[in-house]
C-alpha cells in the first residue's frame, strides 16, 4: 500500500474541514463514537445537519470559533493506498501554516466557494503552491449547490485559475472538481446533479493520480549519527548512518566527505543491522567507509560527480514564520536538514506585496511575509537551487535568542 | 515504498534526530503496545550497537500485572537500563492527592510524576510512542514538541515543522516531547507487530476476565477500582489499549492472535480510545491535560 500525502488549503468558510470530515466519514474513517460525538455536539449548537469539520477542528478554540488555527493531520485509507491529510487554515495571518502544511505532500488540494470564485487567498494559495514546487493541484469548487449547480460559473472560475497558473514558470498538473461538501456532490462518488460534468469525483482522483518517485538527484547522505558499538564484536565499526537525502548509493561508490573534502570509497552499505547493495532516496542508512576518514553530525557524504554548488554567500526566498521581524544583519542558525550552520542576513532586497501583487523593495519581513534575502554564512554550505533539489535547497532558520522556527527558506 | 516500510524509515529517523540533537533523551516505556513498537525501532536504529539512552516508566501502582512482567523481559531482552517514577511515592510524599469517588483515578496523576522525575534525572528529550490518529488534541501535536519549565503544551505557540527538518533547540530547563509514531495508525502498529513478529502483553489478545459494566463500558475488576461486586461478572474480552487499570475498558473480543485482532479492528466501528475513560471526562479532556504536562 503507497502513502499519498495531500494539504488543503481554502480561504475562512469555503468549507474545507466539512469536505475532509466528509471524506473521513465516507470511507469509515470516522468510527461510530466519534460521529456519535459530533452528532450531538452539532445538535447542541443548534444545527441543522451533522458539521463534520467538529471532527477535524481538535482544539476547544477552533470549536467554539469555528475555525481551524493550526495544521492538523489526519489519516485514512482505501484498500490500495493510504492517505495522510495535513489540514491548513484558510486565514490570512496562518498563511505560514499553509506553507508548513505544503512542505512534505505529492498533492495540494486547495478549496474555493462557487459563489466567490478566485479571492485573494486563492492567488496566495497557487503563489504558496508554486514556490514550493508542488507537483499536482486539485481545485475543488466547492458550494456548487448554492449557484444551482450551474456550469458556466464553474467554466469561468476554471478559466481564471489556469489564466492565474500561467503567470509563473511552472507546470503543475491540475484538475477541477465542482463539488458540494455539505451535500456530498463528486466527493466520494459522482454527483447526479451535474450531468455536465465529465471527470472524476475527488476520493476517486486521489485514489488512482500516480506518484512519481525520482531518484535522478545526485548522491547525498547526511550524516546524523556515527554508530560506534565499543563492544567486543564490533571493536572498531564506525558507521556512518543518516538519510539518503537525493540520488542512490552503491558498494564501491567513490563518494567524498564535505566539509573536509576527504575521499575514499563505499565499503558497505548497512541498513538496521542488514548488508545492502544499494540505498536509495528516502532511506536511511548506514555506511561504512574504506579508509579511515572524519565525518560527523551534519557533514554531507556525497558521491564525487555531483552537480551541488558551495558557497558561503546564498541568496534565497524566505516566508517569516514569527512575530518578531527578520532584519537586516540579524544573526540566526540555518538549518538544513541536520546540518545547522550560523547565518547572518546581509540584506533583505524585496518582499511579495499581497495587495498590489508585485516584488517591492523592503529592509523587514513580517511574519506570513515572503521576500528575497542575501545570506552570509558561518562556513560553506553544500546545497542545490530548491527548484531542482528540494531537501538541499530548502532550510529553516533558528532564533538563536527563542529558539523558534522563525522561517523557511528556498534557495534560489 | 509501502506504508510499513515508510513508515518505519520516517520513525527511525526521528529517533536518530532525538539522540543527535539532545544531551539526555529517555524513552518512556508503559509495557504499551505502541511503546514495545517504539522499543524495537530504537533498537534498529543503532544496530549493532546498543540503545543508546534509558527507558522510564511511569508506575501508577495499577497496572496489569501482565505489561510489568513483559515490561521486565524486555529490558533484559533489549539490554536497556530502566527508571522507575512512582505516582504512589509522589502520594505518599503529598505531591499528589488520590481522587475520591467511583471515577477515581491515577492517569492524571502521572503528570506531576513524570514531570518530577524528568527534573530529577535532567533529561531533555522523553521519547514516546502517542499517535496523532489517537485524538483530535494529539492530532495538532507536533514530532518535536516543545515543554515549558513547567511541562506546558502551549497549542498556539508549537514550532512549524517543514519538509524533515526538525529544530530541537531549547533552554536549559525545557524539555522536548519527541513523537516517533505520529503518524502511525492503530492497525499499523498491530500490522508492524505482526511484521516484526513483536511480544506483547498477553491482555491485548482474548481472555476470560471479572468485568463489570460502567456507562456502557466493560472494567476489568481490580483492587484499584471501586465497584459492586454483585455487578461482576466473566466475559470474554481482549483490551485495545493498555493504560492504567482504572481508566481502561475491555472490548468483548474472540481474538486469539494477530491476524484475528487486525480483522477485528478492521471492522471495529468504535475508535480505539473509544473505551479510555479518561478521554471521556469532558469534551477537551486530552488537550486539557496535555496543556499542564501530560504525555
Amino acid at each position: 500500500m503507497e502513502i499519498l500525502r495531500i494539504t488543503t488549503a481554502g480561504s475562512v468558510d469555503d468549507g474545507k474541514s466539512t469536505l475532509i470530515g466528509r471524506l473521513l466519514y465516507e470511507t469509515d474513517s470516522l468510527k461510530t463514537d466519534q460521529v456519535e460525538t459530533i452528532e450531538a455536539k452539532s445538535k447542541s449548537l443548534g444545527y441543522d445537519y451533522i458539521d463534520f469539520s467538529l471532527a477535524t477542528d481538535g482544539l476547544l478554540t477552533e470549536r467554539e470559533q469555528g475555525i481551524t488555527i493550526d495544521v492538523s493531520h489526519l489519516y485514512f485509507s482505501t484498500p490500495k493506498r493510504r492517505f495522510i491529510i495535513a489540514d491548513a487554515p484558510g486565514h490570512v495571518e496562518y498563511t505560514r501554516n499553509m506553507v508548513t502544511g505544503a512542505s512534505n505532500v505529492n498533492v495540494a488540494i486547495i478549496l474555493l466557494d462557487a459563489r466567490k470564485g478566485v479571492m485573494e487567498q486563492t492567488k496566495r494559495h497557487l503563489y504558496i503552491t508554486q514556490l514550493m514546487g508542488i507537483k499536482h493541484l486539485i481545485f475543488t469548487i466547492n458550494k456548487m449547490d448554492l449557484i444551482d449547480y450551474d456550469e458556466q460559473q464553474f467554466n469561468s472560475i476554471v478559466t481564471e485559475i489556469k489564466k492565474l497558473v500561467d503567470q509563473y514558470d511552472w507546470n503543475p498538473e491540475l484538475d477541477f472538481i465542482p463539488v458540494s461538501a455539505l451535500k456530498g456532490d463528486n466527493v466520494i462518488r459522482k454527483s447526479n446533479q451535474m450531468s455536465w460534468y465529465n471527470g472524476t469525483d475527488l476520493l476517486n482522483l486521489i485514489k488512482s493520480l500516480t506518484i512519481t518517485e525520482d531518484v535522478s538527484g545526485d548522491g547525498v547522505l547526511q550524516v546524523q549519527y556515527v554508530i560506534r558499538p565499543k563492544t567486543e564484536k564490533f571493536h572498531d565499526y564506525r558507521g556512518f548512518a543518516g538519510k539518503v537525502k537525493s540520488g542512490v548509493f552503491q558498494k564501491g561508490d567513490q563518494i567524498e566527505v564535505f566539509p573536509s573534502g576527504q575521499k575514499t570509497t563505499v565499503k558497505s552499505i548497512e541498513k538496521y543491522g542488514q548488508n545492502k547493495d544499494e540505498v536509495v532516496e528516502g532511506e536511511n542508512a548506514t555506511l561504512l567507509l574504506e579508509d579511515e576518514i572524519d565525518a560527523s553530525r551534519g557533514n554531507a557524504i556525497v558521491k564525487t560527480k555531483h552537480r551541488l554548488k558551495t558557497d558561503k554567500q546564498l541568496q534565497a526566498k524566505v516566508c517569516w514564520m514569527q512575530s518578531s521581524d527578520l532584519n537586516p544583519n540579524s544573526k540566526y542558525w540555518l538549518q538544513q536538514g541536520v546540518n545547522k550552520i550560523l547565518v547572518k542576513v546581509n540584506d533583505i532586497a524585496s518582499k511579495i506585496d499581497w495587495e498590489a501583487w508585485k516584488s517591492v523593495p523592503t529592509n523587514r519581513l513580517t511574519m506570513n511575509d515572503i521576500g528575497a534575502v542575501n545570506l552570509q554564512l558561518a562556513q560553506p554550505l553544500i546545497y542545490a537551487p530548491y527548484s531542482s533539489n528540494k531537501s538541499l535547497g530548502a532550510f529553516i532558520l533558528i532564533d538563536a535568542q527563542t529558539n523558534n522556527t522563525a522561517g523557511v527558506g528556498f534557495i534560489l | 515504498m509501502n506504508t510499513l516500510s515508510y513508515l518505519e524509515e520516517e520513525a527511525i529517523y526521528i529517533i536518530r534526530e532525538v539522540v543527535g540533537q539532545f544531551n539526555k533523551p529517555v524513552l518512556l516505556f508503559s509495557g504499551g503496545k505502541d511503546s514495545i513498537v517504539l522499543l524495537h525501532l530504537c533498537k534498529k536504529a543503532f544496530l549493532p550497537a546498543k540503545i543508546p539512552f534509558p527507558l522510564l516508566h511511569i508506575d501508577t501502582g495499577h497496572n496489569f500485572p501482565e505489561t510489568i512482567a513483559l515490561r521486565d523481559e524486555l529490558v533484559k531482552r533489549y539490554e536497556v537500563q530502566l527508571h522507575i517514577g512512582s505516582v504512589q511515592e509522589s502520594i505518599d510524599r503529598g505531591k499528589v492527592v488520590e481522587e475520591k469517588g467511583k471515577y477515581a483515578s491515577r492517569n492524571s496523576l502521572q503528570t506531576t510524576t513524570l514531570l518530577e522525575t524528568i527534573e530529577q534525572y535532567k533529561f531533555d528529550a522523553c521519547m514516546g510512542g502517542a499517535r496523532r490518529d489517537e485524538e483530535k488534541a494529539r492530532a495538532k501535536e507536533r514530532v518535536f514538541s516543545v515543554r515549558d519549565d513547567f511541562g506546558q503544551w502551549n497549542e498556539k505557540l508549537q514550532r512549524p515543522e517543514l519538509f524533515d527538518i526538525l529544530n530541537g533547540q531549547i533552554h536549559s530547563g525545557e524539555n522536548v516531547r519527541a513523537f516517533p509514531i505520529s503518524n502511525w495508525t492503530e492497525l499499523d502498529v498491530w500490522e508492524y507487530i505482526r511484521h516484526e513478529k513483536l511480544e506483547i502483553p498477553s491482555i491485548y489478545f482474548a481472555h476470560q476476565r471479572n468485568v463489570f459494566n460502567r456507562d456502557g463500558q466493560l472494567m476489568p475488576c481490580s483492587d484499584f477500582i471501586v465497584h459492586n461486586p454483585e455487578e461482576a461478572f466473566e466475559e470474554t474480552v481482549r483490551f485495545r489499549t493498555v493504560g492504567d487499570m482504572s481508566c481502561t475498558a475491555a472490548v468483548p473480543s474472540k481474538a486469539l492472535d494477530l491476524d484475528t485482532v487486525i480483522n477485528e479492528i478492521k471492522g471495529s466501528s468504535i475508535s480505539e480510545r473509544g473505551a479510555r475513560m479518561d478521554d471521556k471526562r469532558s469534551e477537551g479532556a486530552m488537550e486539557e491535560r496535555k496543556k499542564v504536562g501530560y504525555f
